[in-house]
């Protein structure tokens, strides 16, 4: 850092949002000979070495008898009962995470933005405090906690959809940062007071007037629970629920062919996901929100260290 | 928000809210009844994340019966298996991180670089959120129809190269094995954490070092460098740290035994407990704790200091 003059960066710093909108503007657009063929080089290896993996699954979940190719794989999947629970179940617990997760994060995200601004330095810690617990450990803590709510709640406290109490606690990170960019977005302090004047009361405004102006960042969040939910292992395997990873991996033992098929077919889904909300959700692309804009874009879900592989 | 209906809009009287002067005004003033439109919020995550976790930290130091004790951490530090654990955790993570890092910050560069509206970034960007952040038991699955006896890279060593190389398939199962797949998803991340940082480095920057006399070389030694030093450390920290506690992958993958941290937990949760070591696999995760809460500090340090130039 020695050689850094700071005062004229910090003026460079200073005027940049000016002179140029802050995303994609500010790119270099330098381009020598030996920087544009080393940068074909790097995407070509590394992206390679991305695709190989998800080449080889469609290769392997494809073959055939002697050399043919077959979706057989993928026609087995509707011959797995249990295969089909597991996706049933992981879906349920997709929607009830969702919509707890709503419930409980826009209000009162909302909430604190409006009326105690003094909060909002401690509701973004706890939501991004899972990003520090490993979820194996929130296993090993909230074990006992199941194993109570099986003993003393009967069918509902046994059920594997108990899981999205777990879930919405995991999708925290990504949901706030999701809504938060759409918040951002928008004047919800002046919004709320002109519903307010006009004589709405705090439920309609924030229902009818705030939430159909941050639903980009609502819907960014929502996918992101979907995603995580239908990926999710490690708690669903531990606390014994059947839901879809548990089911690709014990049948992986059997019939990998399967296994493989179904997974292929989870990560393509995740990813179209992720593109819908690239192209819709506020602050993502060229569509963001110029000057308002302090986060990095949504679309780039938070950096996890939840355990989620 | 029930307690929200008394604050009718009419009430813009000399105290409370004033909710029709302004938006600054109505956010100052904050009463009790305010703060108790956050504690659904606070009581949902106090009892499924906060309790859990202490749970862990009460249950490390105390027997079954709820004595206090330091025997479960003795035990931690007496099993040698579970220090080999641990050593091999942090080893695979600190390997991993720095191989994710490099490529990832590598392939990084190569997308900021290239058209801000082109459609190689949002393709880039996606599927890194899929494989960072939702692949786990997918992602051992991927390796294995790369890699596994019959995966596409081991048949066409064999069939089509005829070469030798890749006739041994144990290491796929093994610690290699998990060396590679957790390089798989920790390039994606570093990806999704410096792509921001790159994007902050500003064309006037460059372009001041340049009109100075200064080369492309001098410019990274001396401007960009510097300024992503922070960003690039708070990333290898964040990758350490994803790797660390990592299971789900390595459940699918390895085949025998729990060389790693987050395994020998799996095994203590869902195995016949021995009498006295109930509280053991409690004490494992409270070390998981204390390992992630000092790395995710200096991250939280790095990244005060990173955050000066990147989010102008």
């Amino acid at each position: 850092m020695t050689f850094t003059p700071s005062a004229p960066l910090g003026a460079a710093a200073a005027d940049a949002p000016i002179a140029v909108p802050p995303k994609g503007g500010g790119r270099r657009r330098r381009r020598s000979r030996f920087h544009s063929g080393s940068r074909i080089a790097i995407l070509v290896v590394v992206i390679g070495y991305l695709l190989l993996p998800l080449v080889a699954m469609l290769e392997f979940s494809t073959r055939g008898d002697y050399g043919s190719r077959s979706l057989d794989s993928f026609a087995a999947i509707f011959t797995y009962p249990n295969l089909i629970d597991g996706i049933v179940t992981s879906l349920e617990i997709a929607v009830l995470t969702v919509f707890g997760m709503l419930l409980l994060l826009v209000p009162t995200m909302i909430w604190t933005v409006v009326r105690v601004p003094r909060m909002r330095r401690v509701v973004e810690f706890l939501c991004l405090l899972p990003l520090a617990i490993p979820a194996i450990v929130i296993v090993v803590g909230i074990a006992p906690i199941y194993q109570w709510m099986g003993q003393h709640l009967g069918g509902i406290g046994g059920s594997p959809l108990t899981l999205a109490l777990i879930d919405i606690v995991l999708v925290l990170p990504f949901a706030y940062r999701a809504i938060d960019a759409g918040i951002r977005g928008v004047d919800v302090g002046t919004l709320t007071d002109a519903s307010r004047s006009l004589g709405a009361g705090w439920p309609r405004a924030i229902v009818q007037v705030v939430i159909p102006n941050i639903r980009g960042g609502i819907l960014a969040a929502a996918v992101l629970a979907v995603a995580l939910v239908l990926g999710e292992f490690t708690i669903s395997s531990l606390l014994s629920f059947n839901t879809l990873q548990v089911v690709i991996l014990a049948i992986g033992k059997r019939d990998a062919y399967t296994s493989v098929a179904v997974s292929l077919t989870a990560l393509v889904f995740a990813f179209v996901l992720l593109i819908v909300i690239a192209r819709f959700a506020p602050g993502a692309g060229s569509r963001g929100q110029g000057a308002t804009e302090e986060e990095e874009p949504l679309a780039t879900p938070t950096p996890s260290t939840t355990g989620a592989q | 928000m029930p307690d929200a209906q008394v604050l009718t809009p009419a009430s813009t009287g000399s105290q409370g809210a004033g909710s029709a002067s302004g938006g600054a005004g109505s956010r100052r003033a904050s009463g009790l009844r305010d703060y108790l439109a956050l504690v659904p919020f606070h009581a949902y995550v106090g009892l499924f994340l906060i309790l859990p976790t202490l749970v862990v930290a009460v249950g490390s130091l105390t027997t079954a019966e709820g004595q206090a004790t330091l025997s479960n951490i003795q035990a931690v530090f007496s099993d040698e298996v579970i220090i080999d654990a641990f050593a091999t955790s942090i080893k695979l993570a600190v390997i991993t991180a720095i191989a994710g890092a490099i490529f990832g910050g590598l392939l990084a560069w190569a997308v900021a670089t290239g058209d801000p509206n082109g459609v190689l970034r949002p393709l880039v960007v996606a599927a890194s959120g899929v494989l960072a952040q939702f692949g786990g038991v997918m992602l051992a699955f991927a390796f294995l129809a790369t890699f596994a006896g019959r995966g596409l890279v081991t048949l066409f060593f064999k069939n089509v190269a005829h070469l030798p190389i890749m006739s041994d398939q144990s290491w796929v199962y093994g610690l290699t094995g998990l060396v590679f797949v957790y390089t798989y998803f920790q390039i994606p991340l570093m990806l999704i954490v410096f792509l921001p940082a790159l994007d902050g480095l500003r064309q006037e920057w460059y372009d001041a070092s340049a009109s100075l006399g200064g080369t492309s070389w001098s410019f990274w030694r001396h401007v960009g460098g510097p300024i992503l030093a922070p960003s690039f450390l708070g990333a290898l920290l964040l990758l350490f740290t994803n790797a660390f506690s990592a299971y789900a992958t390595a459940a699918a993958l390895v085949s025998q035994g729990a060389p790693i941290i987050t395994l020998q937990i799996g095994n203590a949760l869902t195995s016949e407990v021995v009498l006295g070591r109930e509280n053991v696999g409690k004490a494992i995760a409270l070390g998981m704790i204390v390992i992630v809460s000092l790395v995710m500090t200096l991250y939280a340090l790095i990244q005060r200091r990173a955050s000066r130039w990147v989010k102008q």
